[in-house]
């Protein structure tokens, strides 16, 4: 691993990104130094752009395995995804942050992927349906802190399980907005969809993961 | 308000995208439904327990793959 930078990291801290919904956790993906990087980086600095890769390489793999399901192609899609930010970072103008851009480069090749191997079942252009299938089932009550149930490993097996049952129109918007945290503006783009079909694809994916995550967080449910 | 309408909104209003008046009935429904406000309460933890999760670790052999690409790929850049 190429050692960091002291000079552009000496401003690390953690940026106060201001995330207009109220719920939201405080976000660790953009450092206030990552603008230095990618400074840096575009003037030919590669150990800068190695650091900007060790940095979201996680983040990154945890988007491309949430969209394609599959590592092999998640894999093919992280990797491809920092090569082709490298190739072209001369078109990065800073108009977003860096990892925005990143997760955008990221989240289409991965999309391209899983096209490719279920050409059939991605409908992300197709007209939204009604709201009829909308109203939850299961509604039962839920212990105050279900997370703690269960080891932080097993946790993480849950949520890939129910995130992978998701249908991918749904799962890709979710991840984009929920997970990565993208703005709904941004998700619209990044997908070539409007903004009411993110609103309307988001809104379902969070009611049918609450139902898939109810058969583990619900009160007396044992462990 | 309804329940459905309720259902219709909740994206809206946990995302803060709700005008006063429609937040305001909204609310005011979630005080007397029990199911709406479970469904809220819980869907708003279901978005916090995946926007608060951990990345995996990066396999080393993956990562390893995708370190040599780069420099590879940093080794052909005309300076």
């Amino acid at each position: 691993m190429t050692p960091s930078n002291p000079n552009i990291l000496a401003g690390s801290a953690l940026s106060n990104l201001s995330s207009p919904n109220p719920h939201r956790l405080p976000s660790s993906v953009a450092l206030a130094d990552e603008h230095l990087l990618v400074a840096a980086a575009k003037a030919g600095d590669a150990a800068a752009f190695e650091e900007l890769v060790n940095r979201y390489e996680r983040k990154i793999f945890r988007l491309t395995m949430n969209i394609t399901g599959n590592a092999e192609d998640a894999e093919d899609a992280m990797q491809d995804a920092f090569l082709k930010s490298y190739t072209h970072l001369e078109n990065f103008h800073g108009d977003s942050r860096f990892y925005t851009w990143l997760v955008r480069i990221a989240a289409n090749e991965a999309l391209m992927r899983l096209r490719k191997r279920r050409p059939n079942q991605i409908s992300l252009d197709e007209p939204i349906e009604g709201e009829d299938d909308l109203m939850p089932r299961e509604i039962q009550d839920w212990d105050p802190t279900p997370e703690q149930r269960y080891a932080q490993s097993e946790m993480k097996g849950i949520l890939n399980e129910v995130i992978q049952q998701l249908e991918p129109d749904y799962r890709i918007v979710f991840v984009l907005r929920d997970v990565e945290e993208l703005s709904t503006e941004e998700t619209a783009q990044s997908l070539g969809i409007s903004i009411p079909a993110v609103k309307s694809r988001l809104l379902r994916a969070r009611l049918k993961l609450r139902q898939k995550l109810n058969r583990y967080f619900r009160k007396g449910e044992p462990n | 308000m309804k329940c459905k309408s309720v259902i219709r909104e909740l994206s809206n209003y946990l995302d803060g995208d709700l005008d006063g008046v429609l937040k305001l009935d909204l609310e005011r429904h979630l005080q007397h439904c029990e199911d709406c406000s479970m469904v809220v309460d819980q869907t708003k933890r279901t978005v916090e327990i995946f926007c608060g999760s951990e990345p995996l670790e990066l396999p080393t052999d993956v990562r390893s793959r995708l370190h040599q690409a780069l420099h590879k790929k940093i080794a052909q850049r005309p300076n």
